[in-house]
């Protein structure tokens, strides 16, 4: 106690102390990972409106509004948790915690004041299902992803990518009160997205994830292992994103982007295999990336046109048919 | 003002710009929050909850 009074005294005759002031709006705005939470609000909106249910447009409404504020506050609780390593990565080092523009106990507060505002309001809106189904999804990502399997193991992006698949069950359960196949089958559509999405990514950070000490697959496993793993997932997406055809509730422009976006995954996945060096591996992955995000955005905007604007015309399956 | 703990100087204007803006902000979200709930109470309930004898 004495060497800290002496402390203080000394800094107070050397330099004044300043008051806290705490971050700017926009640094608050930016821990909630604003380009997710468009993400989520998305697929969110694509599974209420695939579940057809009669509901009053301003609880969805709010509803929707707090799946993106819980989706956002896991974002910021990540952003806290992830500080130390956030600052290693040039991807990440200029977040507002590791570029010192808000401190990390305000971002913590942030985060639960948002989580628990978000879950008590949707719980009020709409339901205690789609409440419960969001804490979930928070607590997942934040705590289960974040907190262990982010550093713990070369599976963190396939097992923490079931928090970002959640958002249309959430949706689902907030409109209807119970989830159903549709919303599931876009949960494992996403789930299944979410590896070669990242992998990709990943083959070509690779050596930043190794700096922040993070076990992505290609640091765990190879670039090799991992180029066989995105071929592997790939193969298993590109027919389940067109289960929603032989479910119904995909129609004919559903069928054509799943099969075309399909494709173009695969011959993703293959020149992200076939191409191993130099600025070609690098232009593959890359391009898997990005192309992935484009197919994920064009197979729920084909189901929202269909399932929202009228634009769905049924395909004739009689191998599917009940 | 003139209150401060010994020790502790007063804000710079940037400061003060910054921590005026955090204070407005949270003033609207609050009054969003306020609109919020009534919006969500009437549509809960529906408008005949407006209809009151007097």
């Amino acid at each position: 106690m004495t060497s800290l009074s002496n402390s203080l005294t000394a800094d107070a005759e050397t330099a004044s102390f300043a008051p806290a002031v705490g971050g700017e709006v926009r640094d608050f705005f930016a821990l909630l990972k604003p380009r997710v939470m468009v993400l989520v609000i998305f697929t969110a909106l694509v599974g209420m409106v695939v579940s057809h249910a009669t509901v009053n447009p301003v609880i969805a409404a709010i509803s929707l509004l707090m799946i993106a504020v819980g989706a956002g506050a896991s974002g910021c609780l990540n952003m806290w948790w992830d500080a130390d390593i956030d600052a290693l990565m040039t991807r990440t080092a200029k977040r507002p915690i590791p570029d010192g523009r808000i401190r990390p106990d305000e971002a913590l507060a942030f985060g639960i004041v948002l989580s628990v505002g978000s879950v008590l309001i949707l719980g009020l809106a709409s339901n205690w299902l789609a409440a419960g189904l969001l804490a979930f999804t928070i607590v997942f990502y934040a705590v289960i992803y974040s907190m262990w399997l982010k550093r713990a193991t070369a599976q963190n992006i396939v097992i923490g990518g079931a928090a970002g698949a959640l958002p249309p069950v959430v949706g689902q359960a907030a409109v209807t009160g119970h989830v159903g196949i549709e919303s599931l089958v876009l949960f494992a559509i996403i789930f299944i997205w979410t590896p070669p999405h990242f992998w990709a990514l990943a083959l070509v950070k690779s050596g930043e994830y190794a700096r922040a000490g993070i076990p992505m697959m290609p640091n765990v496993a190879g670039p090799d292992s991992t180029r066989r793993q995105i071929v592997a997932y790939t193969l298993l997406l590109a027919p389940l994103g067109l289960v929603p055809v032989a479910l119904g509730f995909g129609g004919w422009l559903y069928a054509v982007v799943g099969m075309v976006g399909g494709l173009g995954m695969l011959a993703g996945a293959v020149q992200v295999y076939r191409l191993r060096e130099g600025e070609s591996e690098r232009k593959a992955a890359m391009g898997l990336f990005a192309f992935s995000i484009l197919y994920l955005f064009l197979l729920f905007s084909a189901l929202l046109a269909e399932q929202g604007l009228g634009l769905y015309r049924a395909v004739a399956l009689s191998g599917f048919s009940a | 003002m003139n209150d401060l703990p010994e020790g502790v100087r007063p804000l710079t204007a940037e400061e003060a710009k910054t921590r005026r803006k955090r204070s407005l902000a949270i003033a609207l979200t609050l009054g969003a929050l306020v609109i919020l709930f009534f919006v969500l109470t009437i549509a809960k309930l529906g408008p005949q909850v407006l209809q009151r004898p007097l």
